[in-house]
């Protein structure tokens, strides 16, 4: 395939991703790597590289408008940085060892799971219950509402902090963000409002995934010609999917339909992955 | 006047860098992808075996030596190393913020992260 054919694919493929992605909150990035293995050919390694790429892209995009904002718990964030990025660079040291048809069905599990979540009922659960590790990392916070600033405490940090060691390592090995991964730990064990986590763990992302990506970058694996319309496609997808957002109420067909696609391709890789096709 | 940093302050920062880092990184790899599609357009790619990247985009001397002759992959891949900085540049302010908070232990969870970014560094180089 010529340069401008593929470049042209990759481009439209990574903008309807990043759309799809930032409407539905699952990210882009999951669906880069199905995109380029399976419909593309090409070869998983590469394809990780450019999702990382991207991943940074969009999460640096979307943070910096919900960090100004106020929304997100900056200290919560650094702290479990900690985590994501040991669990990253972990994750990113291993993957040269790990058979690449493992790495696809690995994914393929993430990927169903992240759909799920992303169907889960989001319940804005505000805690008060003091918890001392919390109150000594000043880890509790308050966000902003239309109805004024609403206080929240944060609980088991410890719980929240080894869910945030697996993010990252899922992160570092299979070049995506998880951050389906990292709400899970922050709105479903440390009981942070579903706002915060989101925003904080959007946050996050680009700090895990650039502790993956200065490895892999030494690798080879982030190749200019496939990073370069993927990055550019999913960031654009992902801001007009913000503004489309703003505009819509319920996107919640939206959602049902992403998670069948997400689903079927991610049991496209888990087949390809089982029969050693990738 | 002495006002004193706060929160909000370190916010609207931090915010400004994430949007510039994304701007600037963006536009490079733009301008790099054109330079690349109209001298390789009609090439022909193929990404199926994973053979690493060519050696001229592969370290920080080739990439500069490609910026100086216009050669689009390098450009973008300059482009690129912004963009893997800027979340990295985001942490290092946060730590600068800290301490001018004089919050200590914060400013020490921040560079506890840096270290293991650059250990994350040092350790793909060992790879």
């Amino acid at each position: 395939m010529s340069v401008t054919i593929l470049t042209l694919i990759i481009l439209v493929g990574s903008y309807l991703a990043g759309l799809l992605g930032s409407l539905t909150g699952l990210g882009g990035g999951v669906v880069i790597i199905p995109l380029l293995t399976i419909l593309l050919g090409v070869d998983i390694q590469y394809a990780i590289g450019a999702s990382l790429v991207s991943v940074i892209a969009t999460s640096s995009g979307s943070a910096a408008a919900y960090v100004k904002e106020g929304i997100t718990n900056i200290r919560l964030g650094m702290f479990l940085e900690i985590a994501t990025t040991i669990g990253a660079m972990v994750g990113a040291l291993i993957a040269v060892y790990i058979p690449t048809n493992f790495i696809a069905i690995l994914f393929g599990v993430i990927l169903i799971l992240s759909a799920v979540m992303s169907l889960k009922k989001k319940a804005e659960h505000i805690h008060q219950q003091k918890s001392v590790l919390a109150e000594k990392l000043k880890l509790n916070g308050s966000f902003p509402t239309p109805a004024g600033a609403v206080p929240y405490t944060v609980r088991n940090v410890g719980g929240g902090f080894f869910m945030m060691l697996f993010a990252g390592v899922i992160s570092g090995l299979l070049g995506i963000g998880s951050g389906a991964l990292k709400v899970l730990a922050m709105d479903g064990i440390m009981r942070i409002p579903f706002k915060v986590s989101t925003t904080t763990s959007n946050f996050m992302i680009g700090v895990t995934a650039a502790a993956s990506a200065v490895v892999y970058l030494q690798r080879g694996y982030i190749d200019p010609g496939l990073s370069m319309p993927v990055a550019i496609g999913v960031l654009l997808g992902a801001l007009s999917g913000s503004k489309i957002l703003v505009h819509t109420s319920s996107s919640g067909w939206l959602r049902v339909v992403f998670a069948v696609v997400v689903t079927f391709l991610a049991s496209q890789m888990i087949y390809k992955g089982i029969t050693g096709n990738i | 006047m002495t006002k004193k940093f706060k929160d909000t302050d370190m916010q609207a920062v931090i915010g400004w860098i994430l949007r510039a880092g994304v701007l600037v990184s963006m536009s490079v790899i733009f301008i790099g992808g054109v330079i690349y599609l109209y001298r390789h357009g009609y090439t022909h790619v193929d990404y199926s075996k994973f053979v690493g990247v060519p050696d001229f985009v592969s370290n920080p001397a080739g990439i500069i030596h490609g910026i100086i002759t216009l050669r689009g992959r390098a450009i973008i891949q300059a482009g690129i190393v912004l963009l893997i900085a800027t979340p990295v540049i985001r942490v290092v302010f946060s730590a600068i913020g800290f301490i001018m908070e004089r919050d200590f232990l914060y400013t020490g969870i921040t560079m506890l992260v840096l270290l293991i970014i650059l250990a994350s560094m040092i350790s793909g180089h060992a790879g």
